[in-house]
């Protein structure tokens, strides 16, 4: 406990750590403030493919909810970055700081120390995502309301009632902590690999870059190969919760289309997670640590 | 040349009959929805279209003469089909010195008079409406309507309580709908690998939007900026 209390203390006496968070503040500030003054404009875009058959209640789909999906949708993908740059300091940052070798001198086991610098790093990211749901959901309540949240799929459209909405975002949040604590893992183990702080952080970047990109671009032999494993893949889980069951049509209230399949992505990422962790502590423990 | 005239006379004879019948059977159906000046009901709305999933919704039904109509729903989302403002056929047949009327017999089954409408301005909206008359208690039971902007559409009216101001119980309106696809680029939708319902699946289908109403508020005023909000 008393290495935990240390190794946060490092974290949070850094102002990178807080860059991270201001960064956050300033993205979703902003996206709010463009849904408060051109938010008809953006849900005109969004619904696209029903304005012209339907009357479209552009006042009751712009509400503190939907405005809470569209910045998770924008910022779920730019967070791990923001993870990166505090977990891919963890044990490189020590090696370049000239501090690693005196760490590991200490009558602390490495497993032990890696451990609790990866728990330091997890914190940090369930701090970070809880700033981001204070921000994203409660801030937008405020300024926008509640309503029904309507949730646009490239197919299909899901309206979900007010009352079963703030359960989905609650389990949505503890998945996306699973999602952003796979690529702590993953920018941790890239830590022990490296003498300075920067290639780990870059390369985590490059990785989630790359995964994304093939995540999203639809090509058969990619979707039937690589992607399944992808870690980015399943990252997306979060938005399982938001789509329901419906029957003739009419949602299913509480429901969720597909939660075998959530539960197999969270799995999945658990597995990376334990993988990344592994390594790391494999190669630490034989790693020949001079500096 | 006396069995020609004969003959005739006994063909068209009951086609003469029945175009003085459509226009008086019209005509009560018209006098029965003349009683209703405005009315605000509550009802349940059910939307099933194939891309959209929605839960049942609570919506008031605002209508006043000659043709203002909304249906809001307070408390959730609703998407109104365009063209759903023609549930209410009133304004429709407050006009129907503008139509050319044409009695298309009886339908088998259920026993409706078939009434077509054709409209004599060239510009008007609805370009061919086909009415099911209940003779029994002079309401419009079914109608098809073809407009010039939103397509073709159908509705279908139960009528029980209300039934003596022509307005129905229960609506299904439905109507063709276009496709929906939005990029997969913008919104990021999660694989779960299961099989997806594809955009062509969803091609040509019709939707259908269900109005049950639990009760009517008729004749007692609507405010005109009602009509107006957004």
């Amino acid at each position: 406990m008393k290495l935990l209390q240390i190794e946060l203390f490092k974290i949070f006496r850094r102002s990178r750590t807080y860059i991270a968070f201001a960064v956050i503040t300033l993205i979703i500030v902003l996206i709010q403030v463009m849904l408060k003054f051109g938010g008809k404009e953006y849900i005109g875009l969004m619904m696209s493919g029903l304005n012209e058959s339907f009357e479209v209640p552009t006042d009751q789909i712009l509400n503190g909810y939907l405005v809470c999906f569209v910045i998770l949708n924008l910022l779920l993908i730019h967070v791990p970055i923001l993870v990166a740059l505090v977990a891919g300091d963890a044990i490189a940052g020590e090696a370049n700081m000239g501090t690693l070798r005196l760490l590991v001198s200490k009558p602390v086991s490495r497993t032990k120390l890696l451990a609790v610098k990866f728990i330091a790093s997890s914190v940090y990211t369930l701090l970070l995502l809880i700033w981001v749901a204070i921000l994203a959901l409660f801030l937008s309540i405020i300024l926008f309301g509640t309503n029904s949240l309507a949730v646009p799929r490239e197919f299909e459209f899901n309206i979900i009632e007010t009352g079963d909405v703030l359960w989905r975002y609650a389990a949505a949040f503890v998945f996306a902590a699973i999602g952003l604590i796979c690529v702590a893992a993953l920018a941790f183990m890239l830590s022990v690999f490296a003498e300075n702080s920067v290639s780990p952080i870059v390369i985590t970047v490059s990785v989630i870059i790359i995964f994304t990109i093939l995540t999203q671009m639809q090509v058969p032999f990619y979707d039937e190969t690589i992607k399944p494993y992808l870690f980015t893949t399943h990252m997306l889980g979060w938005k399982g919760f938001f789509y329901v069951k419906g029957l003739e049509g009419e949602t299913v209230k509480g429901s969720i289309e597909n939660f075998s399949a959530i539960i197999k992505s969270a799995v999945i990422l658990v597995t990376y997670t334990f993988g990344f962790l592994a390594v790391s502590i494999f190669y630490f423990r034989r790693k020949n640590i001079l500096s | 040349m006396k069995r020609l005239i004969t003959v005739l006379i006994i063909s068209l004879a009951p086609i003469c009959l029945f175009c003085q019948d459509a226009n008086s059977l019209l005509k009560e159906v018209r006098t029965k929805l003349e009683k209703v000046n405005d009315y605000v009901a509550k009802g349940i709305l059910k939307t099933n279209v194939a891309f959209i999933k929605a839960p049942l919704a609570t919506v008031n039904i605002y209508y006043k003469k000659p043709d203002k109509m909304k249906i809001v729903n307070k408390n959730g989302i609703s998407f109104i089909p365009k063209g759903s403002a023609n549930i209410n056929l009133n304004s429709f047949l407050m006009h129907t010195e503008n139509y050319e009327v044409i009695d298309a017999g009886k339908e088998p089954v259920t026993g409706f008079r078939i009434l077509k409408l054709l409209p004599t301005d060239e510009n008007a909206d609805i370009v061919l409406s086909t009415l099911y008359i209940d003779e029994a208690i002079h309401v419009i039971r079914k109608s098809k309507n073809t407009t010039r902007d939103n397509g073709t559409y159908e509705l279908e009216m139960n009528y029980s309580q209300f039934a003596d101001y022509g307005l129905p119980d229960k609506i299904i309106f439905t109507f063709n709908t276009k496709d929906y696809k939005l990029p997969k680029g913008v919104t990021f939708d999660y694989d779960d690998g299961s099989k997806k319902t594809t955009n062509d699946a969803m091609k040509n289908k019709k939707g259908k939007v269900e109005i049950t109403y639990s009760s009517y508020s008729i004749n007692k005023g609507v405010n005109d900026k009602i009509f107006n909000q957004e």
